[in-house]
């Protein structure tokens, strides 16, 4: 904050150059996502007119429901929110236990965990995949929603255990030994006292886990080959290489719309998100 | 931040009795993480080892194929392989770029933040969003962006009077570098937020003295800030890093590797191996190389934090 102060005393040039620095940002990083909510909304004849106008002449929805009908978006957006909502609710029931004994218990699993989780994110799955492949197969879950969801909980799980410990360990322990002097039996201290503090970290913690479900593709690419089974991105993805190359509005609308959740689900749980993430940023 | 400033209390120095009781506590401690433990050790631990060792094999898709081990043909094999040093080396200069490019413009971007500036919210939650957007949604946008005849970058060009007919992502000379800015475009949240929290970090007081000794901003920021910001910057360096050379979706579906395996990644190239032609040893192969690769980087980076804490 007193930088800023600092920074307000200083010389009358840095200012402008400091907006236009600014400014350059936000168009780098605004432009793309306003081409494509515009693009979503012209005719095909408006995208190829010799001088295209930025805004497109009216509010056409045709590309929403030519894309829906072609790309079978229906069908994909429920298997994705099959898979989201299952891994979601998978994730945070087993990793609640366990942040709280990471948190609270100092064993050796501490270490353990802590090692995996970085593990977790620094192997190329292309390692993991193949092995997942036979594996999933011999177990007839290849193919199949149930495996993918498998795999998304136990591949989110790493951060969302690292997450949710983190808020585990900003409750105060003494507020558990005051419940047990009161006579509470351990098993009522956790419903009272710490499920309604830990109620935040769950809600970022299970959005996380929605998100990273919802937005996947590489493992989806390989373990579903079934078009009825087929994810969001999938569906997407495919519909890229068959008619999106003409069709540049429905694709534009197909992934306006397949956008739309995670981005609310990201606007609930923005703050929350990156303050964990700071925590986790400053510790480490 | 919650749970970084009430964290000393719950791991302040517990009393002799406490530690006891912990001891005691480790058996539950097992308890509570299994439902968690099982699924891990059954769908990734094993997988992974199962992974490195298929390296070493001459396994194939198919049914009823008999494995064997083949020791180090894989990898005698590989050397000789040119097309997989070539996707090696695209996949260096595509993490190494991504990386640098999304370090200055998310230092730049998060020293912006740190300011009192106007329109600072819209930037920050513009530099957020690229993360709740799907890799296969940024492709996408991207293509619309590049698209050669109707693309508003062409558009921007030919506006100004620049020849604006640029193949971004189909010609030799452009792929690799559009695709290195998508890349930026992508990857600017983790690397700004991380900054943004490190800046924030930065005790006032130093600024404030070395203000007063009448230093430069400029001197400041080199004096003060960056070394301020040192582990934190080694630290999202280091992943971005490996996320990038281990990147799949963004690359996969803006170019498939295209044109002429100009952009062709090395996660790409095993993907292709293993699941279009079947190879399922070779490519765990060329899994385990990347791991060597990914290796190195960690190593570096430990050995630069036990570097900055001994000095």
């Amino acid at each position: 904050m007193s930088s800023a102060l600092l920074a307000g005393r200083r010389s009358r040039v840095a200012r402008p150059l400091q907006y236009l620095a600014l400014a350059g940002y936000i168009v780098f990083l605004g432009f793309p996502l306003l081409f494509l909510l515009t693009t979503a909304f012209k005719t095909p004849r408006e995208l190829q007119a010799p001088d295209p106008t930025f805004l497109p002449q009216s509010l056409d929805l045709a590309n929403f429901g030519l894309a829906i009908a072609k790309a079978n978006l229906v069908q994909a957006a429920g298997n994705s929110l099959i898979v989201a909502v299952s891994t979601t609710i998978v994730v945070t029931l087993i990793s609640l236990p366990a942040a709280y004994a990471l948190a609270r218990f100092k064993t050796r699993l501490r270490g353990i965990a802590t090692g995996w989780i970085l593990l977790s994110q620094v192997f190329p799955f292309i390692l993991i995949i193949i092995p997942l492949f036979l594996v999933l197969k011999q177990a007839g879950l290849l193919n199949s929603l149930l495996g993918l969801i498998l795999v998304y909980t136990v591949w989110s799980l790493p951060f969302a255990l690292w997450m949710l410990q983190g808020y585990v360990a900003g409750i105060p322990v003494e507020l558990e030994e005051a419940g047990a002097m009161d006579g509470g039996s351990k098993l009522l201290i956790l419903v009272r006292i710490v499920l309604p503090l830990l109620a935040p970290g769950l809600v970022a913690t299970s959005l996380f886990a929605f998100i990273s479900a919802w937005n996947e593709f590489f493992f989806a690419l390989v373990l579903i080959q079934d078009p009825a089974l087929q994810t969001l991105p999938l569906t997407l993805a495919r519909f890229v290489g068959a008619e999106g190359q003409v069709q540049l509005g429905q694709l534009a609308a197909g992934s306006l719309l397949a956008t739309i959740p995670s981005l609310l689900f990201f606007a609930l749980i923005q703050r929350r998100l990156t303050s964990g993430l700071l925590s986790g940023a400053v510790k480490g | 931040m919650t749970a970084a400033t009430a964290s000393p209390i719950a791991t302040a120095p517990a009393p002799r009795r406490r530690r006891r009781q912990a001891f005691r506590n480790s058996r539950d401690a097992w308890l509570l993480t299994l439902p968690a433990l099982i699924p891990v050790v059954l769908f990734s631990v094993y997988p992974l080892v199962q992974g490195i060792l298929l390296g070493f094999t001459d396994a194939k898709a198919g049914l009823n194929q008999v494995v064997t081990f083949n020791g180090v043909d894989n990898y005698t094999r590989l050397a000789g392989n040119e097309l997989f040093w070539n996707s090696f080396r695209i996949g260096l200069v595509w993490a190494f770029g991504v990386t640098i490019l999304q370090f200055l413009a998310a230092l730049g971007l998060s020293l912006l933040l740190n300011m009192n500036l106007r329109f600072r919210g819209l930037a920050r939650t513009l530099a957020l969003v690229p993360w709740a957007i799907p890799p296969v949604i940024i492709a996408i946008m991207w293509r619309l962006m590049l698209n050669p005849s109707y693309g508003p970058v062409n558009e921007g060009l030919r506006a100004v009077g620049l020849p604006g007919d640029i193949n971004w992502l189909g010609s030799f000379a452009t792929a690799l570098p559009a695709v290195i800015v998508v890349g930026v475009w992508a990857g600017m949240p983790q690397t700004t937020i991380t900054l943004l929290a490190g800046l924030q970090n930065v005790p006032t007081e130093l600024h404030e003295a070395a203000a007063i000794d009448g230093s430069s901003t400029w001197q400041r920021f080199w004096h003060v800030t960056l070394p301020a910001l040192r582990p934190i910057i080694i630290a999202i360096t280091t992943l971005d890093l490996i996320w990038n050379f281990n990147s799949f979706a963004l690359v996969f579906v803006l170019t498939a590797g295209g044109p002429g395996g100009q952009t062709m990644l090395p996660m790409l190239f095993a993907y292709n191996e293993a699941f279009r032609y079947g190879n399922f040893g070779y490519a765990a192969a060329m899994g385990n190389v990347m791991v060597i690769v990914i290796a190195i980087f960690l190593f570096l980076y430990l050995r630069s934090q036990a570097r900055s804490r001994l000095s």
